[in-house]
């Protein structure tokens, strides 16, 4: 399958002073997707997300965006909203949004429509001659929002973006932040909140101790790290002796409820292939369910982190 | 640099624009014309409020000698102890009681004793003194003359004729022979001044700079911007703007001060006015020639004429280019720093630890100025005024003296290159320093961060 990808990064090297922030980190992303990169705090998201903003610089690898390699004309392609982020209290707002929007280098003329749209947009127009200090928190944060967005960058980052938004605003932003990819913007975003990443995320990085552990299409890592459980529902009261044991599979748990059984089995020989534990299981009574136990992004990021973990005894947590 | 004049705009304008910005641009000048004006003024004014002395004259040398002024009245006492004069200053509301011991004449330093219940000013004080002086003088006068037979006057005019008063008037001459009248007292102060303005300007605006950093840093906005911006460019955009910002206040003042001190001597002192314009300044020597009895004003205006033939011989386009460039590279030395220690810190009140390596070179600077006014040929002078630390304050002290064309350049191009090291060294610093929260950072750490690569 040929992938058309906004961003490659191959190989991405980066220290500090001894302590490794990224170690040979690979990843594609995916044009007009939505990317997630998750992983435990200080596992190596910002060090790459400021790289890719060119804050910092790789100390190797090779990072490729729109293409080309990276350089400094891509400030214009992207737009980033950073974990730590705030405005000038005592400045306007809409002098503030203007001079950060001028600073991606879009001209006066320009800044001034686009914020009139946006302002629009939101219904904001009046806060333009507010000082930000006269600002909630959350009237800031859709400022913060619309400077990031404004000069219409192919590729938006956002460091998690959820943390300190009210669920009001995170909700306006996630219905933002899926508007904008349906319009084309590839959009890349961090977040240790798990929950997050399954409702908006397409494609997934998981980061631990500074190297990837998993990447890739959300769905197809969940079925691969699914750990080959499945529930069987059977109408009528049922007991486990009902169920001849085989060497094949063990049964996790018997649960009773509204003259239904459910049954978790844990399929211990993989070469038992579903069909023919469908086959096994129909003649032992009326079959009304069956289905694969799927975990949850949660419990896939907690258990590779935990088996990540072992080998160097969670000591390098940086 | 597209980018870097727009953060200039903007670190610009709103330093221009905010209040405390016109308020001490507007006060800065007002301050330093009254601090010009306002003795000159007090000094006018007299004190009229009505005084009594009460006078106990043991010598009897003084017996109405002292003549009443228009505030100040005496009043001599009959022979009695001082307890007794003391008792009656307190009936009678005297404002002091002047004792003269009766042997006043004998001793050639005299003492008389003054009680009052406030320390008296110093003009009542003179006046007295004048009194006693001049008729002490003249009882002298006459029993030393009545000693030696010889007329009082003539012992008067003798004491004049030998009187000396010496002083020495400085001549520069340069290469090609010609000669320059200078003053010494002049160059001091113009180098004092010159030296002292850098100091405070390299404070006031470098401590800007570190504010500003440190308001991006804890605001959290500056993450946003160097994702637009090289840490590098916006620490420089913020340097020069605020430099901007001093120079703009640096003229203003100027331009206010002068204004208003020549505003103020027009409307508020019409008299002094003649002194600094030098026809009538002559017509005023002339004429105190004249009169003759004011020797003091006689050599003030002597002084001043002398000061402004000094001031022709100062070399002031030098010194005002060398003003400029110090006055702008010493701060951008420092700014650099300043901007490293606001990038090292979450809030003002953790600069103190980085303060010291700043403060420290900046007050040796204004300790060696005070030595090297006074002996600006010194190798101590000739040191401090290339190290590119102290140069900026000690170099505009020794300007006014002279200074080899070769000490000027070697001066100007080691600023330039330690500004250039110290921009590069705490742009390393400050690249790191603004992304890192919530972390007591020590030198050694500094040292970390100065050797990361990008």
């Amino acid at each position: 399958m040929i992938m058309d990808y906004i961003l490659r990064a191959e190989n991405v090297m980066k220290d500090y002073s001894g302590h490794k922030a990224l170690d040979n980190v690979s990843l594609s992303v995916p044009k007009g997707s939505i990317y997630g990169l998750l992983g435990p705090n200080g596992a190596g998201k910002t060090s790459f997300i400021r790289i890719l903003n060119q804050i910092t610089a790789p100390d190797g690898g090779s990072i490729e965006l729109l293409g080309e390699p990276l350089n400094k004309k891509h400030i214009r392609n992207i737009g980033y909203l950073p974990e730590e982020r705030g405005l000038y209290k005592k400045m306007k707002v809409g002098e503030q949004a203007m001079y950060l929007t001028q600073l991606k280098g879009l001209s006066r003329v320009d800044a001034a429509k686009r914020l009139k749209y946006w302002f629009e947009k939101f219904g904001i127009e009046s806060w333009w001659n507010k000082k930000v200090e006269e600002l909630s928190k959350g009237m800031a944060q859709k400022v913060q929002f619309i400077t990031t967005v404004l000069h219409e960058p192919e590729l938006l980052i956002f460091d998690e973006p959820f943390s300190g938004f009210d669920p009001i605003n995170a909700n306006l932003l996630k219905n933002e932040i899926l508007e904008l990819r349906n319009k084309g913007a590839t959009v890349i975003f961090s977040t240790h909140n798990m929950s997050s990443v399954e409702e908006i995320c397409d494609d997934i990085a998981l980061i631990n101790n500074s190297k990837i552990v998993v990447e890739g299409n959300i769905d197809t890592i969940r079925k691969r790290y699914a750990p080959d459980i499945y529930e069987i529902i059977f109408d009528g009261e049922f007991t486990n002796p009902d169920l001849a044991m085989t060497s094949d599979y063990e049964i996790l748990e018997t649960t009773p409820m509204n003259g239904e059984t459910s049954i978790r089995l844990k399929r211990l020989n993989s070469n038992f292939s579903a069909n023919e534990l469908i086959k096994f299981l129909l003649p032992k009574g009326e079959l009304k369910s069956f289905r694969q136990i799927i975990p949850s992004m949660n419990t896939v990021f907690i258990s590779l982190v935990e088996e990540n973990d072992k080998p160097i005894n969670n000591q390098n947590h940086g | 640099m597209g980018r870097t004049s727009i953060i200039i705009r903007r670190e610009y304008l709103s330093r221009v624009k905010k209040k405390t910005f016109i308020i001490m641009t507007i006060l800065g000048p007002i301050l330093f014309g009254a601090l010009m004006i306002v003795p000159i003024w007090l000094a006018q004014i007299k004190d009229t409020q009505d005084k009594t002395i009460a006078i106990l004259d043991d010598s009897f040398l003084f017996v109405d000698q002292f003549e009443d002024s228009e505030y100040l009245k005496y009043e001599y006492l009959e022979s009695m102890d001082v307890d007794a004069a003391l008792e009656l200053m307190k009936q009678n509301d005297y404002y002091a009681v002047l004792y003269i011991p009766n042997n006043i004449i004998s001793t050639g330093h005299s003492s008389a004793m003054m009680y009052s219940y406030k320390q008296p000013g110093l003009a009542v004080q003179m006046e007295m003194l004048n009194h006693m002086e001049k008729y002490i003088t003249d009882a002298k006068l006459q029993i030393k003359g009545e000693e030696l037979g010889v007329e009082k006057e003539a012992l008067r005019n003798v004491i004049k004729a030998v009187e000396t008063n010496v002083d020495i008037k400085t001549r520069i001459i340069n290469d090609d022979g010609e000669q320059k009248s200078t003053s010494t007292e002049i160059a001091m102060i113009i180098g004092y001044l010159a030296g002292f303005l850098i100091y405070m300007f390299v404070f006031m605006y470098g401590s800007q700079v570190m504010r500003g950093v440190i308001e991006e840093k804890s605001n959290r906005i500056v993450e946003i911007i160097v994702s637009s911006v090289q840490p590098f460019k916006l620490m420089m955009g913020k340097i020069i703007g605020i430099a901007l910002v001093g120079l703009t206040q640096f003229v203003l003042w100027i331009i206010l001060t002068f204004g208003i001190v020549t505003a103020a001597q027009f409307i508020l002192l019409d008299d002094i006015k003649g002194f600094q314009q030098s026809p009538q300044m002559e017509q005023l020597v002339s004429s105190n020639a004249q009169i003759g009895n004011n020797p003091i004003q006689d050599e003030f205006s002597g002084k001043i004429e002398e000061a402004l033939n000094a001031l022709s011989s100062i070399n002031f386009p030098l010194l005002i280019g060398a003003f400029l460039f110090y006055f702008l590279f010493g701060y951008l030395l420092y700014a650099g720093m300043f901007a490293a220690v606001g990038a090292a810190v979450d809030n003002e009140a953790d600069t103190q630890q980085f303060m010291l390596p700043i403060s420290l070179p900046l007050v040796l600077g204004l300790i060696v100025m005070f030595s090297v006014i006074n002996s600006p040929e010194s190798s101590l002078a000739w040191w401090f005024s290339i190290i590119p630390f102290t140069s900026p304050i000690v170099m505009m002290v020794r300007i006014p003296f002279g200074v080899p064309v070769i000490d000027l350049v070697l001066s100007f191009s080691v600023l330039i290159l330690s500004f250039i090291f110290m921009v590069w060294l705490s742009g390393k610093i400050y690249r790191i320093g603004i992304l890192m929260y919530g972390k007591k950072v020590s030198y050694k750490e500094l040292w970390k961060w100065i050797r990361y690569k990008n």
